[in-house]
């Protein structure tokens, strides 16, 4: 059945990158790579977590990884990656029982994510700095 | 003529059935609130000593806590990372990036998991 020649004459279903970008679709791509972010969120947390069991000098040594401006990116964006991916999972927990796959409803879920997820780590990081004394 | 129904019933091609899709979904259900009371245990410690931050995760109910987000976040992560590999790499590269994904999860939550029995149990 069918050369190569032939092949290449056949339509083809759109590929991803003749795609208009879609709300939906950006959607999926930012919970994917939220996800796979967050694996070095856990590499961060592991080694808070080593460093704690080892005793007051490797803790300070990550506290101050921590305090640093690098550090402090870190942990904004893993935080946002944490809270987004948790967001955008309870939307695929819902979607899960058969409800709001309605296309409004998908719409919705989506600004409610990037929305939510964006207010809730802005507002924990003025929380954090508010009780370290900032302001 | 017909599959012999016994034979097929939750198993896939794979074998595997629906068994990642459920777990997957159980691990996220079970991450909720335990990354919520990690992410209240980091912020209500900003500022803490060193003494204060080892005391209060050596409480028994927080090293719990603790363990089971960790062990959680590593499944449900390695079948995550897993997915993604599954699809955008393929041949030879896929298994060696399947089995790297494997041996990071397995590392970082093995690697919390001795962190928090050091710090409950130890001295």
């Amino acid at each position: 059945m069918g050369n190569a020649k032939m092949g290449a004459e056949r339509p083809l279903s759109p590929h991803l990158q003749i795609y208009r970008p879609m709300l939906t679709m950006m959607m999926s791509i930012a919970h994917r790579v939220s996800g796979a972010s967050l694996a070095i969120g856990f590499l961060l947390l592991a080694w808070w977590l080593l460093a704690i069991s080892l005793g007051p000098e490797p803790y300070a040594q990550v506290s101050g990884f921590f305090g640093s401006i690098v550090g402090r990116t870190l942990l904004f964006l893993f935080s946002w990656a944490l809270i987004h991916h948790m967001l955008g999972g309870i939307r695929h927990l819902i979607w899960d029982t058969g409800r709001g796959l309605d296309k409004v409803s998908i719409e919705v879920f989506a600004w409610a994510t990037i929305i939510g997820s964006t207010t809730l780590t802005v507002l924990l990081w003025v929380v954090g700095y508010w009780l370290k004394g900032a302001f | 003529m017909a599959t012999p129904l016994k034979r097929v019933r939750g198993l896939g091609a794979a074998h595997g059935g629906t068994e990642t899709f459920w777990r997957q979904r159980m691990t996220a259900i079970a991450n909720i609130p335990l990354v919520l009371f990690l992410i209240l245990s980091i912020i209500t410690h900003i500022g803490a000593t060193y003494d204060e931050v080892h005391a209060y995760l050596a409480r028994p109910l927080v090293a719990l806590a603790l363990l089971a987000l960790v062990v959680s976040a590593a499944i449900h992560m390695r079948i995550g990372l897993k997915e993604i590999i599954e699809d955008y790499v393929h041949g030879g590269a896929k298994v060696t990036a399947i089995l790297l994904a494997t041996f990071f999860a397995a590392g970082v939550g093995l690697a919390s998991v001795v962190a928090i029995l050091k710090i409950s149990l130890g001295s």
